[in-house]
């Protein structure tokens, strides 16, 4: 059967319609709930790097939403370490801000405190961000109180290879870079480097971290993301250091 | 007037059976003997891509049997006002519609799911089981048959993932929709007992070697040979 050219335009017009008031309808009416899950994922990730995985499976979206509100608290800083009055952490797009340059972007920092006590700090949670092989990469880093040992990370990406890269979300790997120290003895700030190759015990070096086999390309992105922001970082995380600990250096 | 329209009553076949035997055939064919993947090979990508746990190869097995069986039918409605030079695109068209519609439903309600299943849900579209059933049946059959040969072919595609998942994760997990199976015989052995996984199951070969192995085993039942 042949068609004329009028009818076949007029039949793609109609059927483009009517599909894009189908998907655009559903994105109206599923967004509040999309917007919703994405907050609760961002909640369970930096959670993540504070408290054990297992736990926040175990948990119902409630009682993250709970357990965030009473061990949470946020605030954002700028490069200078100096907090910038007005802005919520939970709002700030680190995403966005990573296009910005540094200077003019807002530093979330959230603060792992006892329950109900926000003066009881237990750990603060920097947000991570930068690039992978294919795609984004971040993650949030749990420092401990005295601004130098890792309590916890977590790892997040957008395309990294299954199986490679891919692995930066597994527990196992995470897990790696707990009690790492990002100071050096003299008090410059190093970081912590996952390696090339896989399989070497560094629990000698507290700057160094197994690598990840296959993958090494997100593993230096991982590095990147960690030297930079713990840099943006480091004005906040100074004035932080309680005198015991600058003491001891 | 009245006489007539009961004269033409009279006249029309009976309808078929809701499931008479030849309906009955559409579902049951591509489950072995015309199956999408072990004969036709077609879904490969996503069968060794999404398989090395339960849960999420569940999910992926019930938006293939969504997808094909809405386009199906979607396709058969407009099977005779669609312009035949061009199908493809109209085709694609629907099944990016309904692709898309399955992605954000999952990014409302299952997250967790949306990011482990990540780009595979997706790449639906370009699985070659949706297209090939509209091209080769939807295109010329009935509304309802469309879609229960969608959903046979869905089921086909279904039960072979899921099978392939089964063992991947026992043997490369130790474990069935996340419960470790492993863990708890082992322990009915005595705590020096433990069994071993293997990575090589993790990994998209485990499924090329579980995927030739169910091939095999059906071809030797089945009796089919490759012309």
């Amino acid at each position: 059967m042949q068609q004329s050219n009028a009818y076949i335009i007029t039949f793609s017009v109609i059927l483009t319609v009517i599909l894009g008031l189908l998907l655009s309808g559903t994105s109206q009416v599923l967004g509040p709930m999309q917007k919703e899950a994405i907050a609760l994922d961002q909640k369970k990730q930096i959670l993540g790097a504070v408290i054990s995985a297992d736990e926040i499976s175990a948990m119902k979206p409630e009682e993250v939403n709970a357990y965030y509100a009473s061990h949470i608290a946020s605030t954002v800083v700028d490069v200078n370490g100096k907090e910038i009055a007005g802005a919520t952490a939970e709002g700030v797009d680190v995403a966005k801000n990573y296009k910005k340059p540094v200077e003019e972007r807002q530093f979330p920092v959230y603060i792992f405190h006892e329950e109900g006590d926000p003066a009881a700090v237990k750990s603060y949670v920097f947000p991570l961000y930068g690039a992978g092989l294919w795609d984004a990469i971040w993650g949030y880093l749990a420092l401990d109180t005295d601004m130098n040992t890792v309590g916890g990370i977590t790892l997040a990406h957008a395309g990294e290879t299954p199986g490679l890269g891919a692995r930066i979300t597994e527990p196992g790997v995470q897990a790696r870079f707990e009690g790492k120290e990002i100071f050096d003895e003299a008090g410059e700030l190093v970081a912590i480097q996952m390696q090339k190759g896989e399989g070497k015990d560094y629990s000698a070096n507290p700057h160094q971290v197994d690598g990840m086999s296959g993958a090494t390309i997100t593993g230096n992105g991982v590095n990147n993301m960690l030297k930079n922001y713990l840099g943006y970082y480091q004005a906040y995380i100074e004035s932080k250091k309680t005198p015991a600990a600058v003491a001891t250096l | 007037m009245s006489a007539e329209t009961i004269e033409k009553t009279v006249v029309q076949k009976p309808s078929e059976a809701l499931l008479s035997k030849r309906r009955k055939k559409l579902v049951t064919d591509p489950l072995v003997d015309e199956n999408p993947i072990t004969i036709q090979v077609l879904g490969i990508c996503s069968a060794l891509a999404v398989t090395t746990q339960m849960k999420p190869t569940l999910v992926m097995a019930i938006s293939v049997i969504f997808v094909v069986v809405m386009s199906n039918l979607a396709i058969s409605l407009m099977r005779n006002t669609i312009p035949s030079r061009v199908r493809i695109i109209v085709q694609l068209a629907v099944v990016a519609t309904l692709v898309t519609l399955v992605s954000e439903v999952l990014k409302a309600f299952a997250f967790d799911m949306y990011k482990e299943l990540s780009v595979f849900v997706g790449l639906i579209i370009t699985n070659c089981i949706v297209m090939g059933r509209l091209e080769a049946f939807a295109l010329g059959n009935k509304p309802y048959d469309s879609m229960l040969d969608g959903f046979g072919s869905a089921l086909g595609y279904s039960w072979i993932i899921l099978t392939v998942a089964f063992f991947r994760e026992l043997w490369g997990s130790g474990a069935v929709f996340g419960i470790p199976v492993f863990e708890y015989v082992s322990s009915l052995f005595g705590p020096d007992f433990k069994l071993a996984t293997n990575g090589l199951m993790v990994s998209p070969v485990g499924a090329f070697v579980i995927l030739g192995l169910i091939i095999w085993v059906q071809r030797t039942k089945t009796g089919y040979v490759e012309h």
